[in-house]
Parts: C-alpha cells; sequence; structure tokens
C-alpha cells in the first residue's frame, strides 16, 4: 500500500517537473548540447593521456573507457536527481520552505530527495550506457545474465554512496546554513573518478578510498565490468552503501531536531 | 486535558542565536570564534483553544507569535512544556496529526512556479490519500469558494499575489484539515483581496467547524474574524480573552471631532488645554475619557460657537498598535 502510494507519488513528481522543465524549451535543447560536448571533452582528455602511454595505473585505453563510461552514467543521474533535488535542500532550510515539505504525511527525504527531475541528464545516461556497450565490444567482454546483475548492483551501490555523500553534506546546513562550496568540492571529487584510482599516488588512493570514496563510486564497478573485481571488493561495495545510506538517513532525522525553521 | 483541542501547559522555547559586531574586525572575530547565546523567545506560556474558535496571535515583530505557530504546527520542538494538538504530540509529527492540520504563510509559496496551481493540487491530493475523483470534487468546491476557478490552468508565475494566495489556500486546504495555522496570510494583498480571503475563511469556519488560529500586522483580519486574541509580548502572554473586552479595558476613550465656526474659536479652543489629536484649521480631535463625555460636551458648547460635533471610537489599529508595545495589558 505504502509502496504504491509512493509510485504514485513519484510518477507525479515526474510529470510535474518534467513538464516545468519543458516550460523552457531553449534551456533544454542547451543542456541536451552540453551533455554531448562534455563527453566528446572527456574522451578527447582521455586519447591525450594515452598519446604516447599504453596504459596508466595497469589500465589500457580501451579499459580506461569503461570507467570513462560508468562516471558518465553516474554524472548523468547526479544532474538528472542530485543536482536538482539536493542543492535545493540548502534553499530549502535557508529560505525555510522546508516547513511544507516537513508538514506533509510523506518521508520527508523521499520528498527533498526525489521530488525534481532535469530530464537533460537522461541523454549523459544513455550516452554513458551507449559507451559501456561500446566498451564490452572492444574489451571482447562475454555477457551473461550473472555478469550483468553484478555490473548493476555494483552500480546501483556507486550510485547509493554518492547520493549518500551528498545528502550528509547538505543535511549540514541544518547548522551551518550555506554548504554549496562543500558539494562543489564532492562534484570536483567526482571528476577524478575519471581516472583509474591505481593511477594515482599510494596516498592519494587511500585518501580516496577512506576519505571520499571514489574508488567505490568508479573504480570497483569498472572492475566488474572487466571480470578483474575480487569478490572481497564487490562485497565490501555492497557493505560501504548500505552503511552510507543508513548513516545519512539516521543523520537527517537526527539533523531535523535541531531545524529552526526560517522566521517570517 | 478537556475539549480543548489544542492545549499548552508552560511552554518554553530557547533559540541559540550569535551576534556579530559592525565592520570588518567583527566580521573576523565572527568568523573566526562566533560567540553565541540562548535566548528564550517563548516564556512559559499556557492556553487552551477550544475546536472551531478562530484565534488571534497579536504581537510586535519578534513577539514570539510565529514560533508559536511553528511549534504547535510540529516544525520546532519546544525545550520545555506539555503541549497536545488534536490528541498529538506535534513534533511528533505522525501522519495522522499531519492529515488534521495545515499551515499557511503569506510569505512562503509551496505551489510549483512554473506550473498551473492544478498540477500541484492534485500532487498534494496524492500525497493526502486523496482519490483522483474526490480531489476533483475538492478543488471544484473549494475554487468556486475562493472565485478562482479560471486561474487553476494559469502558470502559478502569471498569477497575481492575490490569485496566488487564494492558489495557496486550495493547495492547503484540499485534504480537509481541522486545525489551520495562518501565519501572516493577508501579507502583500491589497485591501479587495485581503477582504476576500476574510470572508472565505469565515465561512470555512463556519462550514466545516475547523480551528483556526491566525497571525497578522493587519488589524482588520483580528478584528473581523477573532473574537478571542492572546497577545504576546517579548515571548510572555499577555492578554488572553475576548477581544471587545481588551478594547474595552485598555480603550477607555473617544474621540471627538470639532467643526468651529470661525478661526477665533478654533484657536480659543485648541488653547484651552484639551487633548489635542490633531487639528486641520477649523476641525479639530480631541481625546477625551468616556467617563468625562458629558461634561466635557457641556463645557465645549457652551464656550464655543460650534458647527458640527462627532463623536468616535479610536480606530481599533491605534489601540491595538498601543498594546503591542505594553508589557502588561
Amino acid at each position: 500500500m505504502k509502496i504504491k502510494k509512493y509510485l504514485k507519488i513519484y510518477s507525479l513528481f515526474l510529470s510535474t517537473s518534467i513538464a516545468s522543465e519543458l516550460e523552457y524549451k531553449t534551456n533544454v535543447i542547451i543542456d541536451f548540447i552540453t551533455a554531448i560536448l562534455s563527453l566528446v571533452g572527456s574522451v578527447f582528455l582521455l586519447t591525450i593521456f594515452f598519446q604516447n602511454t599504453d596504459n596508466i595505473g595497469g589500465w589500457n585505453f580501451e579499459q580506461a573507457l569503461i570507467i570513462q563510461g560508468i562516471y558518465t552514467i553516474l554524472n548523468g543521474i547526479t544532474n538528472t536527481w542530485f543536482n536538482p533535488n539536493l542543492t535545493e535542500i540548502v534553499k530549502h532550510i535557508r529560505e525555510g520552505t522546508l516547513d511544507f515539505v516537513l508538514l506533509k504525511p510523506l518521508d520527508s527525504q523521499f520528498f527533498i530527495s526525489l521530488n525534481k527531475i532535469a530530464p537533460s541528464g537522461f541523454l549523459e545516461i544513455i550516452l554513458g550506457f551507449a559507451l559501456l556497450f561500446y566498451c564490452i565490444g572492444i574489451n571482447q567482454i562475454n555477457i551473461n545474465l550473472s555478469f550483468l546483475l553484478l555490473c548493476l548492483t555494483t552500480l546501483f551501490c556507486s550510485i547509493v554512496i554518492l547520493y549518500s555523500l551528498w545528502f550528509l553534506i547538505s543535511t549540514t546546513t541544518i547548522w551551518f546554513v550555506k554548504t554549496w562550496n562543500a558539494t562543489e568540492v564532492l562534484r570536483s571529487f567526482l571528476y577524478i573518478g575519471r581516472f583509474p584510482l591505481n593511477s594515482f599516488s599510494f596516498s592519494l588512493r587511500i585518501f580516496f578510498s577512506i576519505f571520499v570514496p571514489i574508488a567505490f563510486i568508479t573504480t570497483i564497478p569498472s572492475e566488474v565490468f572487466l571480470g578483474i573485481a575480487l569478490l572481497w571488493e564487490i562485497l565490501l561495495e555492497i557493505i560501504v552503501a548500505v552503511i552510507f545510506f543508513l548513516v545519512s538517513r539516521r543523520f537527517w532525522l537526527f539533523a531535523l531536531k535541531y531545524y529552526t525553521s526560517a522566521s517570517s | 486535558m478537556g475539549e480543548n483541542i489544542i492545549q499548552v501547559e508552560n511552554l518554553s522555547k530557547s533559540f541559540d542565536i550569535s551576534s556579530k559586531e559592525p565592520g570588518l574586525k567583527g566580521t573576523l572575530q565572527h568568523f573566526f570564534k562566533r560567540e553565541t547565546k540562548s535566548i528564550e523567545v517563548i516564556k512559559n506560556i499556557n492556553f487552551g483553544i477550544k475546536k472551531g474558535e478562530i484565534v488571534g496571535f497579536l504581537g510586535a515583530n519578534g513577539a514570539g507569535k510565529t514560533t508559536i505557530l511553528k511549534i504547535l504546527c510540529g516544525l520546532i520542538h519546544p525545550t520545555q512544556g506539555r503541549l497536545s494538538v488534536a490528541g498529538n504530540l506535534p513534533y511528533k509529527r505522525r501522519s495522522n496529526f499531519l492529515k488534521n492540520i495545515t499551515l499557511i504563510m503569506g510569505q512562503k509559496q509551496q505551489l510549483i512556479w512554473d506550473l498551473p496551481p492544478i498540477e500541484s493540487f492534485y500532487l498534494n491530493a496524492a500525497i493526502y490519500d486523496i482519490e483522483k475523483f474526490e480531489a476533483k470534487k475538492r478543488i471544484k468546491k473549494l475554487s468556486e469558494m475562493l472565485e478562482i476557478e479560471k486561474e487553476l490552468y494559469i502558470p502559478v508565475r502569471k498569477l497575481s499575489l492575490g490569485q496566488r494566495m487564494k492558489s495557496e489556500l486550495l493547495a492547503a486546504l484540499i485534504h480537509k484539515p481541522n486545525i489551520l495555522f495562518l501565519d501572516e496570510p493577508t501579507l502583500g494583498l491589497d485591501i479587495n483581496a485581503q477582504r476576500n480571503l476574510r470572508k472565505f475563511l469565515k465561512i470555512y469556519n463556519k462550514e466545516t467547524g475547523a480551528t483556526i488560529c491566525l497571525t497578522s500586522h493587519y488589524m482588520k483580519d483580528i478584528t473581523s474574524l477573532c473574537k478571542r486574541v492572546l497577545c504576546i509580548h517579548e515571548g510572555c502572554l499577555t492578554y488572553d480573552g475576548r477581544l471587545e473586552k481588551l478594547l474595552k479595558k485598555i480603550s477607555p476613550i473617544k474621540d471627538i471631532l470639532i467643526i468651529c465656526k470661525t478661526d477665533k474659536d478654533a484657536k480659543e479652543l485648541s488653547n484651552s488645554g484639551f487633548n489635542i489629536k490633531n487639528q486641520n484649521q477649523k476641525e479639530i480631535t480631541i481625546t477625551i475619557k468616556k467617563d468625562s463625555i458629558k461634561s466635557t460636551l457641556n463645557n465645549i458648547l457652551n464656550k464655543f460657537e460650534i458647527e458640527d460635533l462627532y463623536i468616535n471610537e479610536p480606530p481599533v489599529d491605534e489601540i491595538i498598535g498601543d498594546i503591542l508595545v505594553k508589557e502588561k495589558v
């Protein structure tokens, strides 16, 4: 019953936000063009890196393209869901419109995380998947059901980790009021995720695995695609995703107790 | 807790607030070593509100009216005290409690800016578990009452402030709440729009028996809607009772407008020691105590040549404006 209600509400979120976006046609077209140019630019950058060498951190160009594909999908998801919603949390808290969200008989985290959508990010997701399929071809990867299931699971986990991180940072707005910079830093770290983790020095690798889990966001799903991921890595990815999500949820509920609402 | 739908006992709320000295030095100090102090914005307040009552909260800016409303609807945790709203602890924000209340804020909006309001209404209906058919019926009825049938299909950003406020009301009332919290609902509206909104609230209260808690700086909102008022001054409840009684209690005065026949009379009258409120050539308004009307009028009529004379109650706005800055009523 509850799931049915949430699905119905989500379908309304989708239809209203797509309708809102389509009110501004030119903006949608510009966003689409930006998505294409951004992917072309990233692939071009990668070809420059590989011009004088066959591999970086043990990954050749064809394999590195997989990371680029996963990064593009994640960036698409970021642009479609995280960016329009999670950056709004700061606005909701600063302007006090979170009041309306909190007074609805609906999970507030669900509402503020999913009520908007930017359709232009869809194109990036499609382009990312297209690049992945191309990579499956050039890397001669055999596809079977368990392979696909594993790929989608790790990809889903990386989305959850990225979401939870972003949501955690946005939640701190309840105390600090303005945390745009912190979410921007997170986005910049995600750019780093376009390159194989092994291409960084040991200390940076530790930093990107522990403090900002970029390793879990792009590298492990890419290794799964190439069939070189170790079982413990996949299990760890799932555990990290579950922990991050639960922590972000707990933290949100805890933070709400300190919400003072903006003055009128 | 009796038959009160809202019961508040010994309610207090403190906020940690940081202050900043002016200038660059103050800014740097504020950035590196922020000093916060706890300020008690609500101080040990007690009151009860019966089902179906319309109660106005009066107070100057920053008196604590909005904070009380936000505590009552569950947005802010109280620091101390007991409260019950429709049998619930508001800050737990349980689903059945939230379906029973609504908050309307004059300066904030929940409607989707780029879409016609009807889209927001259906979204709200789904959130409150209202079937589409029933939602359609309620939207029709409320839009007729609010006279916004045509505006339902026009993007919110193209509506006037008055039409937008009416749409906000519709969005907030689609789930038939029993308790309405209205925080300055007529803010920025023109006189006509204000009047329409008040008319609607009166009818809504009569038809549904909903309880309404209202804050407003437009005294007309209070005087035409609320029989009972609660005066809040610096977080303390200074008066709780009927509006008429409050007006009588604090306003034992009358205004008398005297139109003198000659300039000489006007000049003499203005120099005879009366409390002159304002003077415009031969028209003089004086303020006197209610119990001295007879003697004062006798005195004036005997001494001066008078063309005309009017006895008025001072405007309610002025009286209430006065009490907002007084500590005790």
